[in-house]
């Protein structure tokens, strides 16, 4: 179609999360915005998002590695269970702050017209920052013990951060859309959150879930919150393991060449199902909020 | 995408047919929603009202229009569909160039941020780039008097010193057409005289200016046309003194 007369626009129609690419500067200032919020008036500021892993670390180490002995049936398990935590604590700060993102940004959605999804998204990657301090801990521990991963370990540590950011994002999407209206989303998201630290290898290991679900395994697996931190596992703890442990405690099977992709694949539609979901409804946000 | 026949090539705006409905009752939890389907769908969850019926507007490049009526007459909810907050339930809207609607000025100032973080948000917010505010801060802050408090938290500005640099903010914004909905009324007596300048100057540029206010002389002086909504109609549409005597004169008649 040629355009007659130039450049004259519907305003307020957006192409989704296309448009978030064009106002990255606009994003990075939100995103900035909630870090320095966080530790206004603080006198340690960002020294606390360090410290705070790390107490939380020394806790599972000493109370469940040392005291209650866990270490006996699972070697170095505050590692194996800190690297699942940081990836599922990324995964509910993101998804819970995505949902309330729309509605606890009424006064500008109100009053100016941006694309809505940079709020959800700015969301994730505000819990990306608060992800990275935890990593750090983590592979300070990690080396303590004698890591030494390899070059596609570290690719499978940000295949599977970007694999929960997707999905967060898609989630967040779309349950931050119906918040909009039914503010017992929130309520519904914080019930899914608590029923995935579980429903995930986080404080358990993955065979005893194959031991009770048989052929129907391939259901858990499906989750990608279970196959980012089945990758976790692989990357941080199994190096840290010494040969004759790692035979007795293998990782899933095809767990790279099967999982990973269909993972991405899962958290693909549901980026897509919330994106459709949110263009929907976010026309109506303004009025409704 | 339809652009509307008939319109010249050089309108800023252009409105066909616009309606908007509102709607007056909410449910806001899936309790009663999932009752009221159970229960047959008996009675409206949702009661509707028009708060726009059949609005058509064209206003050319360089117009500068003031918007009148009374309360709740439609005028916010009509700036809001031009600048893409809202979206018509039918008819059309189409915009050319840069629109920057100060709906409400000050709407993406964070409390906890300095002055000087509050300019670039929401400088960001109303569509600038980093470039953009890098050239023009210094031209804001000395715009809106505020001096050295531009290092503090905007929580601790008076309420004339955060409109101040709220409404900077926004004429350095630089887009061809102007949304402004009541915020002349902005700060003491000599930095309104200096807005009613920026915004002449701003339509000497040849700038869009499409403004709401319910300070009737102060618009006239600022504007050339005039348009008189009543109950989200447009009962009257000419030259900005003779609508805002025809304004006046329905408000003597129903206050009478
Ligand atoms: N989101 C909304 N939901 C329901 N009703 C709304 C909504 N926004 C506006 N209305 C209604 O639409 C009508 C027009 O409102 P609008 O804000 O456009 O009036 P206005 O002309 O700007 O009035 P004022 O001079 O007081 O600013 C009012 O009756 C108002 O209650
Ligand atoms: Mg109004």
């Amino acid at each position: 179609m040629t355009q007659p007369v130039t450049d004259l626009v519907q305003p307020g129609r957006g192409r989704g999360i296309i448009d978030v690419y064009k106002h990255k500067f606009l994003l990075q200032l939100l995103v900035r915005k909630e870090i320095k919020i966080r530790y206004r008036g603080s006198v340690l500021g960002l020294l606390w998002s360090y410290v705070k892993p790390l107490m939380q670390f020394l806790i599972y180490f000493v109370a469940l590695g040392v005291f209650l002995d866990m270490q006996r049936g699972t070697p170095n398990y505050a590692i194996y269970l800190f690297s699942g935590i940081v990836l599922v604590n990324f995964f509910t700060e993101s998804l819970g702050n995505a949902t309330r993102s729309i509605v606890d940004n009424r006064d500008l959605i109100r009053k100016i017209y941006l694309p809505r999804e940079l709020f959800p998204v700015s969301t994730v990657w505000v819990s990306a920052a608060h992800l990275l301090p935890q990593v750090v801990v983590l592979v300070g521990a990690c080396l303590l013990t004698g890591w030494s991963p390899s070059i596609w370990q570290l690719l499978a540590v940000v295949a599977a951060f970007v694999l929960t950011a997707i999905l967060s994002i898609g989630l967040g999407l779309l349950f931050g859309a119906a918040n909009v209206y039914f503010r017992d989303s929130e309520n519904i998201v914080d019930m899914i959150l608590m029923i995935v630290t579980w429903a995930s290898p986080v404080l358990y290991v993955w065979p005893m879930v194959q031991r009770v679900m048989g052929q129907w395994f391939f259901l858990y697996q499906l989750n990608p919150v279970t196959v980012a931190v089945e990758v976790f596992h692989w990357a941080f703890w199994s190096p840290t393991l010494s040969p004759e442990q790692s035979v007795s405690i293998s990782m899933p099977p095809d767990l790279l060449t099967v999982w990973l992709p269909s993972a991405f694949g899962v958290a693909a539609l549901v980026l897509v199902i919330g994106q459709l979901v949110f263009m929907k409804l976010s026309v109506h946000f303004a009025q409704e909020l | 995408m339809s652009v509307p026949a008939g319109v010249s090539d050089s309108v800023a705006i252009t409105c066909r047919n616009l309606r908007k409905k509102f709607v007056l009752r909410h449910t806001r939890s899936m309790k009663e929603a999932i009752v009221w389907l159970l229960t047959g769908r008996k009675g409206d969850l949702s009661k509707k009202f028009d708060a726009l019926k059949d609005v058509s507007l064209d206003v050319e490049q360089g117009e500068t229009v003031a918007l009148l009526g009374l309360n709740g007459s439609g005028k916010s909810t009509l700036l809001k569909l031009i600048s893409g907050v809202l979206q018509p339930d039918e008819g059309t809207v189409h915009t050319r160039g840069r629109v920057a609607g100060l709906i409400e000025v000050g709407a993406g100032f964070h409390h906890d941020l300095s002055g000087r973080d509050n300019v670039y948000l929401n400088g960001a917010i109303l569509g600038m780039t980093q470039s953009q505010i890098d050239a023009m801060f210094d031209s804001i802050v000395e715009f809106s008097e505020i001096g050295e408090f531009i290092d503090t938290e905007v929580k601790f500005y008076s309420s004339g010193m955060y409109l101040k640099l709220a409404f900077s903010i926004a004429v350095h914004t630089d887009p061809e057409v102007f949304l402004i909905d009541e915020i002349l009324a902005v700060g003491d007596e000599p930095f309104q005289r200096k807005c009613i300048t920026k915004i002449n100057e701003l339509a000497a540029a040849g700038k869009t200016l499409f403004v709401v206010s319910h300070d009737l002389d102060l618009v006239a002086s600022v504007c050339k046309r005039g348009v008189l909504l009543e109950h989200g109609q447009i009962i009257m549409d000419g030259e900005v003194h003779a609508v805002v005597k025809e304004l006046r004169r329905r408000s003597e008649a129903s206050a009478a």
